[in-house]
């Protein structure tokens, strides 16, 4: 599951998810969220794979690998997803919802101690400062895909070519670098 | 070739390979894309009409013409072109033709959860539902032909599901199919008594013919499994009843409408037990009660929203999912407009003079979240302008403290005839366009307003001032959103005076790239006395940190709103 803040490029990173998976000659499903929840909302979408058949678009509550996060609170929101064992890695970037700005509700504090607290294997980093490196904050999604490859069985020449093909030609240089911060931070997260 | 595909990109596919050459539709989540897609066929001429009725009238005149035609909208958007729908069933085609219509389970994006299923029976037509892209593009592909086939345009039900999911799909070359010759026909084509009083005995013959056409159709299929229990499923239903009941046996309905009774019969016949699972309504269902056949369904399965894999295994196998939960409060994340989004200066100055607010369909829905929380009623495409005519014909009282607020493009779709009412009937409502120089909600479609066909092709941009002036309004005028001093004073102006009046607020959408950004603003703390003036307009990129305002530097856009309410001065532009 790839989830976030609307905006956030969290599409685009589970279209190359779905590209790469795809060029592995996985049966592939994704579902996206379009519309009225994009304006600044909470979004998921759902990514999943199978050497057989994928059936539902669907990821539901205790069935998820992995959570890709794009933002603190929705890794913490999106949880009962996981399934028991799996995996989140999130950025650690912090967005205040509507509720907290507006003063009705306030930010949970110490979230990545309590999601680690109930066994959850948690790698948490700090992806925003990665793509600004990169050149700029819109490659958080290339970042976390950099950092999800190192999870997952597959040529790291395939991720490259899937982020070639989905960013701008003009941004690919920038992308590359940002994919290579995320693989380089993952080594140093888990070690 | 196969490739990941979203279910509307596979409908456009699926027209480009049937070789339709005329697309009219108007943009609505979870629809829009199948238009936006066909759009990147050079083959394929593609519009985007004033509203769904306008569209499908189109459509339908291009299919007269002999071209094969189509259409797409939201469930509601059906409703809005249901006219043409009833008597077009009755006409029928020359060139095939499809109505795409995509209902939106669980509201991810709608006003309502209505089940367009009801449509196909009500106007006597035929409905398709696939159930993922592969499925959307052959569907398409066939539809043309079975329309041309019976002489009726084809109902395509699409859902949010498998709209905006991507899975595998084969794709082909397309087929170039010749303009069929046009001859004049009265009989079938000039719905007057005479001849619709004909054309209805056809329409019931063709019933007749479409319920045999069922039973055998290679739409629906029988996946035999386990005998002890057997699905009835159609759509996305059946995606997530596959995956709750591997080993059942399933009646899979691609033709959802009408329904196969042999085929329905002899399947629960074969099976111990009959379950049928659909989201929304009792469509199937009732139907096969009709037919005496013994389901389970809705008793067990709601009405609401959507289904999962894990709903079904919870109701209809009493499994419970293993899942770790967090003790703590998530605050949640509704949606929210944009940082700089031109709307908010109104809504912030709506809320400030306490102003009785009928809203319509559009990112300005927003305006009804808090903080702002100024919109008193969203109900349909243009019932901004025509609820507050009657609101203020009862209650006169209110007509000097209310407004209605309705964007550019949903004034084009149905405000305009809105307005005519007020000013023919004598109304003195205020009317606020919101022109934001594109329909935004839906992900920027060009409107007959921007200059833009949905091509990208220049043409001319119907002007909203003349169009007012057209209907009668004297008092129109037009400003800028986020001069929230002039507008309170216009907005004071323009709902004192005794006649109709119109004020266009023109910004574009912050969103749209020809837009220029600012650097974003900053936050002096020391200068900054927590009156919280800024928290006050629901920026998403303003927040409190350590009691002191602050300003998110990767969301701000520098519209230089929030500095405009800083009595302090604590806001400070970014550097240029």
């Amino acid at each position: 599951m790839i989830v976030g803040v609307g905006g956030q490029g969290t599409l685009l990173a589970s279209r190359i998810l779905g590209s790469v998976l795809l060029s592995q000659g996985f049966d592939v499903k994704l579902s996206e969220v379009h519309g009225m929840s994009q304006r600044g909302g909470s979004v998921v979408t759902y990514v999943k794979y199978s050497s057989g058949k994928v059936y539902s678009p669907l990821i539901d509550r205790g069935e998820a690998d992995v959570i890709l996060s794009f933002e603190l609170l929705e890794a913490a929101r999106w949880i009962p997803y996981l399934k028991p064992g799996g995996r989140v890695i999130c950025s650690t970037q912090q967005i205040d919802p509507m509720p907290v700005i507006t003063g009705a509700a306030s930010y949970p504090e110490n979230l990545t101690e309590k999601m680690r607290k109930k066994g959850v294997d948690l790698l948490a980093l700090d992806a925003l400062s990665l793509a600004l490196k990169a050149g700029s904050a819109k490659a958080v999604n290339v970042v976390l895909m950099g950092v999800l490859s190192s999870l997952l069985p597959i040529p790291e020449e395939c991720w490259k070519k899937a982020v070639s093909e989905l960013v701008p030609e003009k941004l690919r240089e920038l992308n590359l670098l940002a994919f290579d911060y995320g693989v380089k931070a993952s080594g140093a997260v888990s070690a | 070739m196969k490739e990941l595909m979203l279910g509307n990109k596979a409908v456009a596919r699926g027209l480009y390979e049937a070789g339709c050459s005329f697309v009219s539709s108007y943009p609505g989540t979870p629809s829009t894309e199948i238009t936006e897609e066909a759009a990147r066929y050079e083959e394929i001429y593609c519009e985007w009409a004033p509203n769904e009725k306008v569209a499908a009238e189109a459509a339908l005149g291009a299919s007269i013409g002999g071209a094969r035609s189509f259409c797409a909208m939201k469930h509601v958007g059906l409703n809005v072109a249901a006219d043409p729908l009833f008597t077009a069933a009755y006409t029928g085609v020359n060139g095939g033709m499809i109505i795409a219509v995509a209902d939106d389970p669980g509201m991810h994006s709608s006003q309502n959860e209505q089940d367009s299923r009801h449509y196909a029976r009500a106007a006597k037509l035929v409905m398709l539902e696939p159930s993922d892209s592969q499925e959307c593009l052959r569907f398409t592909k066939e539809a043309f032909a079975l329309s041309e086939r019976f002489d009726l345009p084809v109902l395509l039900r699409l859902s949010t599901r498998v709209s905006h999911s991507q899975s595998v799909t084969e794709i082909a070359g397309r087929a170039e199919i010749p303009l069929k010759e046009y001859q004049k026909n009265p009989q079938k084509y000039v719905m007057m008594p005479a001849n619709a009083k004909g054309r209805h005995v056809f329409v019931e013959k063709r019933q007749a013919a479409l319920k045999e056409y069922a039973e055998t159709c290679s739409f629906n299929r029988i996946e035999r499994g386990s005998s002890r229990i057997g699905i009835i499923t159609s759509g996305i239903s059946y995606q997530y009843a596959k995956e709750a009941f591997p080993e059942a046996s399933f009646l899979k309905l691609g033709l959802c409408y009408p329904l196969p009774e042999r085929l329905l019969i002899n399947f629960a016949q074969s099976v111990e037990e009959v379950y049928v699972i659909e989201e929304l309504d009792p469509f199937i269902e009732e139907h096969c009660r009709a037919l005496g056949i013994p389901v389970k369904g809705k008793q067990q399965l709601t009405l609401l929203y959507e289904y999962s894999q894990n709903y079904l295994r919870e109701q209809l196998r009493g499994e419970k999912p293993e899942f770790t939960c967090l003790d703590e409060d998530i605050p949640n994340r509704p949606p929210v407009m944009c940082p700089g989004c031109p709307h908010r200066g109104l809504f912030y100055s709506l809320k400030k003079l306490g102003l009785t607010v009928f809203g319509d369909i559009g990112c300005y829905t927003l305006g009804a979240a808090p903080p702002l929380q100024s919109v008193d009623t969203t109900i349909c495409m243009g019932a901004s302008i025509s609820g507050l005519h009657g609101f203020n014909r009862v209650r006169p009282q209110s007509a000097k403290k209310s407004v209605a607020v309705i964007g550019d493009s949903t004034f084009m779709h149905s405000g305009i005839t809105g307005l005519i009412n007020i000013t023919y009937n004598k109304g003195c409502s205020t009317v606020i366009i919101l022109d934001n120089s594109i329909t935004g909600m839906t992900g920027h479609q060009q409107n007959p307003t921007t200059g833009l066909t949905l091509k990208n092709e220049p043409t001319l941009a119907v002007s909203i001032e003349k169009i007012c002036e057209g209907a009668g309004v004297k008092r129109i005028h037009v400003i800028d959103p986020n001069d929230i001093e002039g507008l309170q004073k216009l907005l004071k102006e323009e709902t004192a005076t005794e006649e109709p009046s119109v004020i266009i607020t023109r910004r574009p959408c912050v969103l749209l790239k020809k837009v220029k950004k600012n650097p974003p603003f900053s936050v002096e703390p020391a200068k900054c006395v927590s009156c919280r003036a800024c928290l006050g307009i629901g920026c998403p990129a303003i927040s409190l940190r350590e009691g002191k305002a602050h300003i998110d530097a990767t969301l701000c856009v520098g519209c230089d709103l929030c500095r405009r309410l800083c009595r302090p001065g604590a806001i400070l532009e970014g550097n240029r």
